[in-house]
């Protein structure tokens, strides 16, 4: 259809629940996401969030057993009838710590590894490689070795590696959590250019929502295995504050300043999502 | 650089900047190169870890690289035995330690099972039971979401309040804002500015040299000069008193214009 995006992931009463476990770790869930999208996915430690990415890209169920109940499509194709290794064409997924995920002697030789395993030709593969480390700003670092690099740099290589892959969707578990703010900031910011340039679906977990909230334009909150708030990251923040806090979401202190100053009645106006907002605000009333 | 018992400091700087580096030089894990590092007057070079372990503790950034024993309680109670203490007394010591830090029904689990951010306090328990002088902690915050930064800065306070020398590694700058020490800035292995947190992160030339970013207040409050704020402020608290105040100002001012 023109003018509205295609749908790249699609759940529907989506629950599992671990082998062993005695609660489902997934509990009705219902979302639609679009291509394109950046989405903020959050919530405190244990809410299902990691479980809800290992589904899309078929970790769950074929790696981590358990009981699947409800329907999830990814391009269109239900998950449960896909192969891991297919599902990993669609879907690339960043770790946590990057460290976990290169192992290849070379930077390169890693961002090639998985454009080599799907039987690719030379230049094809060549081709790849050398996009995503170009969209990374990886290329300078091709003959280094993974473990010479700083955090920064290995994000952005783990990141590549993925890239080559051509997914539709990448999903960054934390990744921000072992960088330092600026590098967190450029990390972030090249996610951010792969959806403008590229139109690949952006999943970012993270707890620290004044680093993302700039980018994401929406916010999806778990808590005990369900969505409980999903929609513009302005409109949660604004709407959900108190509960966002309760759930031990680091909200941008922004909001927090502001959210305070609310309550003793001294502001009105909805919360700033970040600085610039802030300042504007503040600035009209004390000018005053 | 110097740290006195009692101390409250956070070592930052950006990734690589040398940071975990200068921490290892603590407790001997590395011997300087160059120039001396003393610890209560004994130089590292002089003595072996394990002596300077009694006094520094270090807790590393990644668990996984500490934690090794098949239940928590082995594992807090690991060094206790290696420095010889009596069982007697390393029963008591490991139950108050995993009592405080909130891991005392993990007692009896593996460590392995337990969630990144218990396995962190863990590690922290492993390193607290044998009650060093000084504790170094690296990058602490990774990992732990809101509430449990919370939780670990009321702990760290109540160390440093009991006369603990706490030092901690991090990047975290809205962590460090919060809880207000005194700040060593590195920069490609240098130390290149101290002073107190509100100082430092408010001081952008300080910020973009060590590679970091102004803790969101202090990026507010720079931009409210023109309204007679001041810049340096770091925290939400005094952010809050400071602009309630004014706001008040200029409530009353509306109210006797009108």
């Amino acid at each position: 259809m023109a003018g509205t995006r295609s749908q790249t992931i699609a759940a529907e009463g989506l629950g599992f629940q671990y082998a062993g476990s005695t609660s489902k770790a997934l509990d009705n869930i219902n979302i639609v996401i679009g291509q394109g999208e950046f989405l903020l996915l959050t919530g405190p430690s244990g809410c299902g969030k990691t479980t809800l990415c290992r589904c899309l890209n078929g970790l769950i169920p074929n790696f981590h057993p358990g009981e699947m109940f409800g329907e999830l499509l990814v391009d269109g194709v239900s998950v449960a009838a896909e192969t891991t290794s297919e599902l990993s064409r669609k879907v690339g997924y960043v770790f946590q710590n990057p460290e976990n995920q290169l192992f290849a002697l070379t930077v390169e030789k890693d961002v090639a590894f998985g454009p080599e395993n799907l039987g690719l030709t030379r230049e094809e593969i060549r081709d790849r490689v050398d996009w995503a480390m170009g969209a990374t700003g990886t290329v300078a670092l091709k003959d280094l070795a993974p473990y010479e690099l700083s955090g920064g740099q290995q994000q952005r290589v783990a990141l590549a590696g993925v890239l080559a892959m051509k997914p539709s969707v990448i999903v960054l578990d934390e990744p921000t959590s072992f960088l330092d703010p600026r590098t967190a900031e450029e990390v972030m910011g090249a996610v951010d250019n792969l959806r403008r340039e590229n139109g690949i679906t952006v999943i970012v977990v993270e707890h620290r929502l004044d680093l993302v909230g700039r980018y994401a334009e929406r916010i999806v909150v778990m808590d005990h295995g369900r969505i409980v708030a999903d929609g513009r990251v302005e409109d949660v923040l604004d709407a959900e504050f108190d509960r966002l806090s309760g759930l031990g979401i680091g909200l941008p202190k922004v909001s927090l300043l502001w959210s305070l100053l609310k309550r003793d009645g001294l502001v009105s106006e909805r919360l700033p999502t970040h600085v610039e907002s802030a300042v504007k605000m503040l600035s009209e009333r004390l000018r005053n | 650089m110097k740290i006195d018992s009692g101390d409250f400091l956070a070592i930052m700087g950006e990734n690589g900047a040398g940071k975990t580096t200068l921490a290892k030089q603590l407790n001997g894990l590395l011997r300087p190169s160059l120039g001396k590092v003393t610890v209560d007057g004994d130089d590292t070079t002089k003595k072996s870890v394990a002596q300077l372990s009694r006094k520094v503790g270090i807790v590393f950034q990644n668990p996984d690289h500490l934690l090794f024993s098949e239940t928590v309680k082995e594992e807090v109670g690991f060094a206790l035995k290696n420095f010889g203490f009596e069982p007697g007394v390393i029963a008591k010591q490991v139950e108050r330690t995993l009592e405080a830090l909130d891991l005392a029904h993990y007692a009896d689990i593996s460590p392995f099972l337990l969630s990144g951010g218990e396995r962190k306090r863990v590690a922290l328990a492993a390193v607290l039971a044998w009650e060093p002088d000084y504790l170094i902690l690296d990058e602490p915050t990774i990992g732990q979401d809101y509430q449990q930064k919370e939780r670990l800065r009321d702990f760290i306070l109540q160390l440093n309040s009991q006369g603990k020398a706490v030092v901690m590694v991090t990047h975290d700058v809205e962590f460090v804002a919060e809880c207000n020490p005194k700040v060593v800035l590195m920069s490609r292995g240098r130390i290149v500015a101290q002073g107190q947190a509100d100082e430092v992160l408010s001081d952008g030339g300080l910020i973009e040299k060590a590679s970091l970013v102004k803790p969101q207040m202090a990026k507010l409050f720079s931009q409210l000069g023109e309204f007679g704020l001041p810049r340096d402020v770091v925290d939400v608290h005094r952010a809050k008193v400071l602009l309630e105040e004014k706001l008040l100002e200029v409530k009353v001012r509306v109210a006797q214009s009108s």
